[in-house]
């Protein structure tokens, strides 16, 4: 059985019970029970009609919870005959569920994780897992992110940056567990992308798509990090890249730029490149103007010096290094980078020492370390 | 069954015998001593002893309670703390015999020269859950 095929009905069908009426907490449950039960069932007996057999199954199940929860809160006449079942528009449903679980009164990690359930149809363990956290805290936080949009109503469209963020953030969290996070992320986007029409979600859908086509390449066979310039070029997925940058141009056209477009465009730009000597870094320093203009932020700033270092040499790149913070994540990663280019191998060293130190992952650590033992090794000799 | 914590120091373990900074070994040298570290988790979950395993950053602060409506006070990070865990790793084993079989051999991890680190690690017992029979022991 397909289990992404099926996941991808979660939406709609969650969209159709609680249209009928069932609140989303209930019908959010019942779906999820409704998706077990078709895992169970139908490897042996696969119905013709997935989603109609999920939407009876799922608000059969919301009927027997909502009559054991006991006829205290709710009149049985409201639940006692099943809705016509008709035909739904299962677009904007889809739509409306991804505004509400990404809803701006919801935190970062809990928008995450009610995303995942309720719009990608993982369940509470998957989701536990991905996450590294125990079942029982996950359930907890999905359990309370429900209730928080329980009072939220279906009516109005939401706003889709808040949607972007919850889905970036999905993608950059990774390749842990056995849920492939980046893989769901693309999925999850792609359906947006076809749930409503706007130049910023193809703009992240391009970038994922052209950040993940490069990850056959940029893990070494122990687990080590490949940086960018030292990937083989030949194992990066040209199918996504192509794909990626036909989505991005399609939406560049329309003139309506904004941050996810301007990132897109930079990992075209490297993905255009047949050899790392031959990427087009001023036209990158440009895409990294464009995108300070567009967010101010630091990050885009400290990666914009580093494509100074590459365009006009690292002089001008530390010089660019100057302006910024010193408490900068990675700053100092970057300077290490910019003097090894500049010829200056001991304050390289040193630096990659003092930003392997401070790095925010064991990957990164390795790795910076890796590059001071690099140095220290050829200042010996 | 019985847990322990193998713990692992930046700074406040007695000095080990291969005491080299790792930015002073070769990146060979360092790929060796990140796959034996991998292999041995792998190896335990094999087993079924592995519990957990994390990294710390070294650098992290201390926070207190400031009073009523106050917002906490926090310090450091201290360049002199002179106790600086840098990971851990939980496993349940049969016997304090295992448990310390299994910390000499992350123990021999490889550092510089591919020559074991000799590296002292912290071993400690979890003060477990009651037993359900406690007129036998």
């Amino acid at each position: 059985m397909d289990e992404v095929l099926l996941r991808s009905l979660t939406p709609s069908v969650l969209g159709i019970l609680v249209r009928r009426g069932a609140d989303f907490a209930a019908a959010e449950d019942a779906v999820q029970d409704a998706l077990v039960e078709a895992v169970r069932v139908w490897p042996a007996d696969p119905p013709r009609d997935p989603k109609g057999w999920l939407v009876t199954v799922a608000w059969r199940k919301f009927l027997d919870a909502t009559r054991a929860d006991a006829a205290r809160r709710r009149r049985e006449d409201l639940h006692e005959e099943q809705p016509p079942p008709g035909p739904a528009p299962a677009v904007d449903d889809t739509l409306q569920l991804y505004f509400l679980c990404a809803h701006p009164s919801l935190t970062p990690s809990s928008a995450v994780a009610l995303t995942l359930r309720a719009v990608g149809g993982l369940t509470t363990r998957q989701i536990a897992q991905a996450y590294l956290v125990p079942e029982a805290t996950m359930a907890q936080r999905i359990s309370r992110a429900k209730r928080t949009v329980s009072t939220v109503r279906l009516d109005r469209p939401g706003d889709v940056a808040t949607v972007l963020r919850v889905l970036y953030l999905v993608f950059n969290e990774g390749y842990s567990g056995d849920i492939d996070l980046a893989a769901e992320a693309i999925r999850l986007t792609r359906q947006l992308a076809a749930a409503i029409d706007h130049p910023e979600v193809a703009g992240l859908l391009a970038l994922m798509l052209l950040h993940h086509a490069r990850r056959p390449a940029r893990t070494a066979p122990d687990g080590s990090l490949v940086p960018l310039a030292e990937q083989d070029r030949g194992r990066w997925d040209t199918a996504a890249i192509a794909e990626g940058i036909g989505i991005l141009q399609a939406a560049l056209a329309r003139d309506r730029l904004g941050e996810f477009q301007a990132q897109a465009a930079i990992a075209a730009l490297h993905a255009d490149a047949p050899t790392a000597e031959e990427t087009d870094w001023v036209q990158i320093v440009e895409w990294y103007d464009e995108l300070a203009r567009l967010t101010d932020s630091p990050v885009v700033r400290l990666n914009r010096a580093v494509a100074v270092g590459e365009a006009d040499g690292p002089r001008a790149g530390l010089a660019a290094l100057d302006a910024l913070d010193a408490s900068l994540p990675r700053r100092t990663a970057v300077a290490a980078y910019l003097h090894e280019r500049d010829g200056d191998l001991a304050t390289a060293a040193r630096l990659y020492a003092e930003a392997a130190h401070k790095a925010p992952d064991l990957a990164e650590r390795d790795h910076l370390t890796r590059q001071a033992a690099r140095l220290n090794s050829r200042l010996r000799r | 069954m019985a847990k322990y914590l193998l713990l692992k120091h930046y700074r406040g373990a007695p000095a080990a015998v291969n005491d080299v900074p790792m930015d002073h070994w070769t990146p060979e040298e360092i790929s060796a001593h990140v796959q034996y570290m991998n292999d041995f988790a792998a190896r335990l979950e094999q087993s079924g002893e592995f519990v957990d395993g994390q990294a710390l950053a070294p650098e992290g602060m201390w926070v207190r309670y400031d009073g009523e409506g106050r917002p906490p006070v926090t310090d450091g990070p201290f360049a002199e703390t002179k106790d600086l865990i840098a990971g851990w790793m939980v496993i349940d084993v049969d016997s304090r015999e295992r448990a310390v079989e299994l910390a000499g051999e992350l123990s021999a991890a490889p550092g510089a020269g591919g020559k074991p680190i000799h590296e002292w690690l912290e071993v400690r017992p979890f003060l477990a859950a009651p037993p359900t029979i406690t007129e036998c022991h």
